[in-house]
């Protein structure tokens, strides 16, 4: 099995390296996500801070050589469109999801405007940990060539689920999102509260997006993502808005979206688009079972107008 | 409106025309519909401009290219309508469902997908009279279409899953199904760098309106944003899916059956893209391919938006931006802004109107309190 002709046992190590290696986005996007909703909002526009965090991710490890840059850009560029998205909300009669579906138009033609010139380029990558050093073979070691912000991210899962329970502003967040009655009774504006949630879930989204651009695929183009960011807000709500339920849910994403190419390697490549398309059709799938028409769903933030 | 209508009775507007004290109190609303987008349009532009100017761009060149490629000529005019047919069918596709409070916004997948059906259907019945395939076709488009946006309206009513996002990921889906297709099963095996289908052949495409280069896809939109206005406003199924788009509870209480009009709602919507998908076929494209995602069915949802999902209201809104849109390729070469700045300017616009909503009812002379 060392000679590195290892058959069929190409899909499942590609699929589990696809699950490290493309869950990342959907793991920072998703978490992002789960700190807004938490707060009350939903925040549709995530695809295109994810674009737009991809291009600029880009942009500045281009110009300035150093890819942790980028991913900072990344954050703030994100953080900037999480506080167009709240300062919007929070004018009166507004509605989150249309303002969300605006940022999606609005982010994704930035980005592409912006990003014309970055198409030909060659930025700085993100570097990678190697913990398949130990296996003779390619695949084995492929698939453990692991992205520093994927560890950060899972990392990042339990450190919200623990903030969430226990410390100060992870309550803050979840009165706003339960009851900005109670939250404003408490003398805090909910305003307030869901504009820095909406910005600190941009900043994540953005990084996810930094990730696209700068470690897989690993270059600027416009079809970079196609879906991602929505597939993790979908993501969210059947991960109950539960970070640590998140990471997994993220883990699977990768995995069913690594299977379009994974089938290919080995010469699958018949139902190569469909393939493509099992994420989205794996989302829906969980929807369909996991909604109910008759009962809210457990774990849902009462303020949340996607759940009403 | 009729609320601000009503509690103004005791104050005439200042700035009322003198032969006619009412005229505010009666068309307040109306006149508050046109003026509030219409500002947060010029506040879009403006900002626009601002944006093109920070990259060294004259914004008064830009104005005038935008216009003159849109509307400044008859060559421009029948370029942005060729462009609003099917923007007044996707955004159908929207304004429907909203009336319902629903928010749909996959009118690109139904779209592709009666694209899709469209073309199979002309394919299938080759050798027929071109009338016969073209009456298919569009049955095909709509069915095809009105099928798909109706999965995300069921899966609404009977499992709760929520329509926005279930639609849009149908949207991935729809071109994921449309890529396979035209890469498999039905590829022209001529068609070798942009794999698609067979011609759908030179005599059963819809043609022009005479005396123009416009297609007749135009005045299927035109008929469907008609149809649907009447429906909405002058039908007791119209008046029913109101009443259940403002309180759910209420509709069930007088005994509506709320999930026949949903389902029906959300066919209509989704036969409406579905014929714009036929439309981009059979008077454009000649085939399905790839290129059939041109983002219509996305700029839709902006027209349902910035028209206050009315259908009648959609027509003048998808000609401005089937107007904007035309004029992306003179602004290309006579500015060399990137193809990508109408998507710039389309998420411009909507943000402005989003915003403009919490206007309403504010202005203090339309309410003649002033």
């Amino acid at each position: 099995m060392a000679d590195g002709s290892i058959g069929l046992w190409t899909v499942p190590l590609a699929v589990l390296g696809g699950a490290i290696r493309v869950s990342t986005p959907f793991l920072f996007v998703s978490l992002g996500e789960c700190i807004t909703e938490r707060s009350g909002r939903i925040n549709l526009g995530l695809e295109g801070t994810l674009v737009m965090g991809a291009m600029s991710a880009y942009g500045i490890s281009y110009l300035t050589g150093s890819p942790w840059l980028g991913v900072l850009a990344a954050g703030i560029t994100g953080a900037l469109l999480g506080a167009l998205h709240a300062g919007i909300c929070s004018l009166p009669r507004v509605n989150d999801v249309a303002v969300g579906i605006a940022l999606m138009l609005f982010g994704t033609g930035l980005a592409f405007y912006l990003g014309k010139p970055l198409i030909e380029p060659t930025a700085p990558r993100l570097p990678a940990i190697d913990f398949g050093w130990w296996s003779d073979i390619p695949q084995v070691r492929a698939a453990l060539r692991i992205n520093v912000l994927f560890l950060i991210g899972v990392v990042l899962a339990p450190i919200l689920y623990w903030a969430f329970r226990t410390t100060r502003w992870g309550l803050l967040i979840r009165t706003a999102g339960e009851s900005s009655d109670a939250a404003r009774a408490m003398g805090h504006s909910v305003l307030l509260i869901r504009l820095r949630a909406t910005m600190v879930g941009g900043f994540l989204a953005g990084i996810g997006g930094s990730f696209l651009s700068l470690f897989y695929p690993g270059s600027w183009n416009e079809g970079l993502s196609s879906g991602q960011g929505i597939t993790a807000v979908a993501l969210v709500i059947f991960a109950r808005w539960d970070p640590l339920l998140c990471l997994w849910a993220s883990l699977a994403f990768g995995g069913a979206a690594a299977l379009g190419p994974a089938l290919q390697s080995v010469g699958v490549t018949s139902g190569y688009h469909l393939f493509n398309a099992a994420p989205y059709i794996l989302t829906l799938a969980i929807m369909i079972i996991t909604c109910s028409p008759k009962r809210t769903l457990t774990g849902a933030p009462a303020e949340l107008s996607i759940t009403r | 409106m009729t609320a601000e209508a009503a509690d103004s009775t005791d104050a005439v507007g200042t700035v009322a025309p003198a032969a006619d004290p009412g005229f505010l109190q009666r068309h307040g609303g109306t006149i508050e519909y046109v003026l509030i987008p219409g500002a947060a349009l010029v506040g879009a532009l403006a900002v626009f401009g601002i944006f093109v100017a920070m990259f060294g761009k004259n914004p008064f060149d830009l104005y005038f290219y935008m216009y003159y490629g849109a509307f400044g000529t008859w060559f421009s005019w029948q370029n942005t309508l060729t462009r609003a047919a099917p923007l007044i069918l996707t955004a159908l596709c929207t304004a429907l469902p909203a009336q319902l409070g629903m928010v749909i916004i996959g009118g690109e997948g139904a779209l592709l997908i009666g694209a899709l059906s469209a073309t199979s259907a002309a394919l299938a019945l080759q050798g027929l009279p071109p009338f016969v395939v073209q009456v298919a076709m569009v049955c095909a488009g709509v069915i095809g279409g009105g099928l798909w946006i109706m999965l995300s309206g069921g899966l609404r009513q009977y499992r709760g899953v929520n329509e926005t996002i279930s639609s849009l990921l149908l949207v991935y889906i729809a071109l994921a199904i449309l890529n396979h297709l035209v890469e498999g099963l039905m590829r022209d095996p001529a068609s070798l760098n942009k794999p698609s289908t067979r011609e759908i052949g030179a005599a059963n495409m819809i043609g022009s309106i005479p005396g123009t280069d416009v297609h007749w896809g135009l005045v299927f939109g035109l008929i469907a944003a008609i149809a649907s206005y009447i429906l909405i406003y002058h039908t007791v199924f119209g008046f029913a899916a109101r009443v259940a788009g403002g309180n759910i509870r209420a509709a069930k209480i007088v005994g509506l059956g709320v999930s026949k009009l949903i389902l029906t709602v959300c066919f209509l919507a989704g036969g409406a893209a579905g014929l714009a998908g036929m439309v981009e076929v059979a008077a454009v494209q000649g085939r399905t391919n790839a290129n059939l995602a041109a983002g219509y069915g996305f700029t839709g949802i902006l027209v349902a938006f910035l028209a206050r999902q009315n259908p009648l209201a959609i027509i003048p809104v998808a000609i401005l931006l089937g107007g904007i849109s035309a004029s992306g390729g003179l602004l290309q070469r006579r500015l060399g802004l990137p193809d990508a700045s109408v998507l710039v300017l389309q998420g411009i616009i909507f943000v402005f109107v989003l915003a403009s909503d919490a206007l309403y009812g504010r202005i203090g002379f339309l309410k003649g309190k002033s």
